[in-house]
């Protein structure tokens, strides 16, 4: 399966190969995102979807391979340069990983205080504040710390933190789990009126069928070591392979794609 | 344009604000200045700019709105990000408030006496958890965890004779040094002895293995516990029926307990060892004239003393360190802060009844 014609890539995996010990996690993966999509990336547990976002991020020295991330080369860089890299994405891990003894608007402000020492309170405390209000958090979410939020309120806390630098990139390790359908649901509008906001590129890691179907406008499939197909859902679809169609086509991928397609008839 | 190489090209005619290229968090404070340092009325013209980001209409944004500036040659995107930026103007603080007065410093003294008094109440209650616990499985022996209690007994004794026979080892060197410099003064060098004899055997020998064993397992005990608490295995055991109690509580208790005295002896031997070898090297008293001596001047009562302090001390150890384990709650920074507290508290506790028992053993004549 080809990438679209108009596709300037933001992220190149090539022959990405991953193992711990004895056992392989990718071998030989080839990955392309393309700027300003909202890339969906699914696979069974233990397909290693969080490992191939770690590796693109530099969390995980892969065995071999190629991974360019803005058009860099991203593996054996030096500290110094991967900064100004890092500079220009975001990312929210799957449990918001908000440090625990700031506040909300603290810790949108870390990323801030890190690289641009130069601007301080009062125009800091006001960037914070909007970017709270950006991630739709109430104002008095500000001040409170980490332990004293819900569950769909740490993740939009760590989506406003991942936002703070303007990154054109944005990495989301499912950013939906343990959230309840509606904040589920008012997640996925939040990332897309986000996305098409600010231009973002979204590499999104997720569980949710009903997210891939609202808002992903590709979808890559992991398995068997590799992304075995990438594409729209009904591109995937049209690809023969057991687990795509199991995925898609079994009881909850059905209801997904109904609800989806009820919805956009409405 | 690359990031970060932008060209910038300031105008500055009056009281227009021109900027060229990119307006982005780059240059956020020099802009800030640059704008702040501009008279009213203000225009700023965006006609050249190339790239802007949310910070930067921020910037832009807050001076329209507390200076009234005007803004020109927005292009429509510009214009959108604006308009965005401003639905978002919902200012939060950054901290909670905490107020400064007398009040407060009341009040925070107010809640800490209740505090103390909560903790005071809950150990105590903690206590009897426990004796409870002792009772259920005396009373069905079948629910005792030999295998839990034989791992303890490894990590808390055997695991820590390496650390305690070292140090006691040192503190004898140290007693026997200090002891002899200050002796002879009087020209009784010999006496050096029965005060390594007594001074370790009575006092030092159990009061800094418990110390070590509150340091070494008292804390362990309380972040293990605590831990627990926070990734809900507590909660999983009662759900299934273990008692927390029985299965994490007792197994702790009964290998402080057990192995106090025993580390408290093994200290006592090596403080005497090195002390011995310090007179024998220092003072030329030969190893058997040591012995012999100190079997004259040290009563047996001393021996006795420290081993019925040792697991009165262990208890507390393993009950300051479970009950604060078990009070985690939210966060894992609270592991941390509990840790500390618990071998704080066990350590203060132990001095305390030191205290209490050296009154006590000097009024029943074992002096």
């Amino acid at each position: 399966m080809t990438d679209p014609k108009d596709c300037q890539p933001i992220i190149t995996v090539r022959g990405l190969r991953n193992a711990f010990g004895e056992q392989v996690i990718h071998d030989d993966l080839d990955l392309n995102v393309c700027r300003g999509e909202i890339l969906g990336v699914v696979g069974g547990s233990g397909t290693g979807k969080s490992v191939l976002l770690r590796s693109i991020i530099g969390l995980q020295t892969p065995e071999a391979g190629e991974i360019e991330v803005f058009g860099e080369n991203m593996i054996g860089r030096d500290e110094g340069e991967a900064k100004n890299i890092r500079r220009r994405w975001g990312i929210l891990f799957q449990n918001g990983a908000l440090f625990s003894t700031l506040t909300v608007a603290e810790n949108v402000e870390v990323p801030i205080r890190e690289y641009f020492p130069f601007i301080k309170p009062p125009l800091l405390d006001e960037i914070a504040s909007y970017k709270i209000a950006m991630a739709l958090l109430p104002a008095d979410a500000g001040p409170k710390y980490p332990a004293e939020l819900s569950g769909g309120m740490v993740k939009r806390a760590g989506i406003a933190r991942a936002l703070a630098l303007d990154p054109e990139l944005l990495f989301l390790d499912e950013p939906t789990s343990g959230l309840d359908p509606i904040a589920a649901a008012g997640f996925d509008d939040l990332i897309r009126s986000l996305q098409k906001r600010l231009g973002l590129t979204v590499f999104l890691i997720t569980h949710d069928l009903d997210t891939l179907h609202s808002i992903c406008d590709r979808v890559a499939v992991l398995a068997d070591k590799k992304v075995i197909g990438i594409g729209t859902i009904p591109e995937l679809l049209a690809l023969d392979h057991p687990w795509i169609q199991e995925y898609f086509n079994g009881p909850r991928g059905r209801a997904a794609a109904d609800s989806y397609e009820e919805g956009a008839q409405a | 344009m690359a990031e970060g190489t932008e060209q910038e090209t300031d105008h500055r005619q009056g009281s227009v604000y021109r900027v060229a290229g990119a307006l982005t968090i780059t240059r956020a404070a020099t802009t800030q200045r640059e704008i702040d340092s501009l008279p009213d009325p203000l225009t700023i013209d965006l006609s050249e700019i190339e790239r802007m980001d949310t910070v930067g209409a921020w910037l832009v944004y807050r001076t329209v709105r507390d200076r009234g500036a005007e803004v020109i040659g927005a292009s429509r995107d510009e214009v959108s990000l604006l308009k965005q930026v401003g639905e978002f103007d919902k200012p939060t603080r950054v901290v909670p408030d905490e107020p400064h007065n007398f009040m407060a410093v009341l009040r925070e003294l107010g809640e800490w006496v209740s505090e103390a008094g909560t903790t005071l109440v809950g150990l105590l209650g903690f206590f009897g958890a426990t004796l409870i616990g002792f009772a259920n499985i005396i009373r069905r022996p079948k629910r005792f965890r030999v295998n839990a209690v034989v791992q303890r007994f490894d990590v808390v004794g055997v695991r820590a004779l390496g650390i305690i026979g070292l140090m006691s080892f040192l503190i004898g060197i140290v007693i026997a040094q200090q002891g002899a410099v200050q002796l002879a003064q009087f020209g009784a060098e010999v006496y050096t002895i029965n005060l390594i004899g007594r001074i370790t055997i009575r006092e030092l020998g159990v009061l800094m293995t418990a110390i070590m064993v509150a340091g070494r397992s008292g804390s362990a005990f309380a972040a293990q516990i605590g831990t627990m608490k926070i990734t809900e295995e507590i909660d999983a055991m009662r759900t299934i029926g273990v008692s927390p109690i029985e299965a994490l509580v007792i197994p702790r208790m009964m290998a402080a307990v057990l192995m106090m005295p025993l580390l408290a002896f093994w200290a006592m031997l090596t403080a005497l060892l090195g002390g011995g070898i310090f007179v024998w090297l220092d003072l030329q008293i030969p190893p058997l004239t040591y012995i012999q001596r100190l079997q004259e001047v040290t009563p047996i009562t001393d021996l006795w003393i420290a081993l019925i302090k040792a697991p009165v001390f262990g208890f507390i150890i393993a009950l300051s360190g479970c009950f604060q384990g078990m009070l985690v709650q939210g966060n894992s920074e609270e592991v941390g802060s509990r840790t500390t507290t618990a071998v704080v508290q066990s350590i203060f506790l132990v001095i305390v009844l030191d205290a209490i028992f050296a009154v006590f053993f000097s009024s029943i004549g074992w002096v």
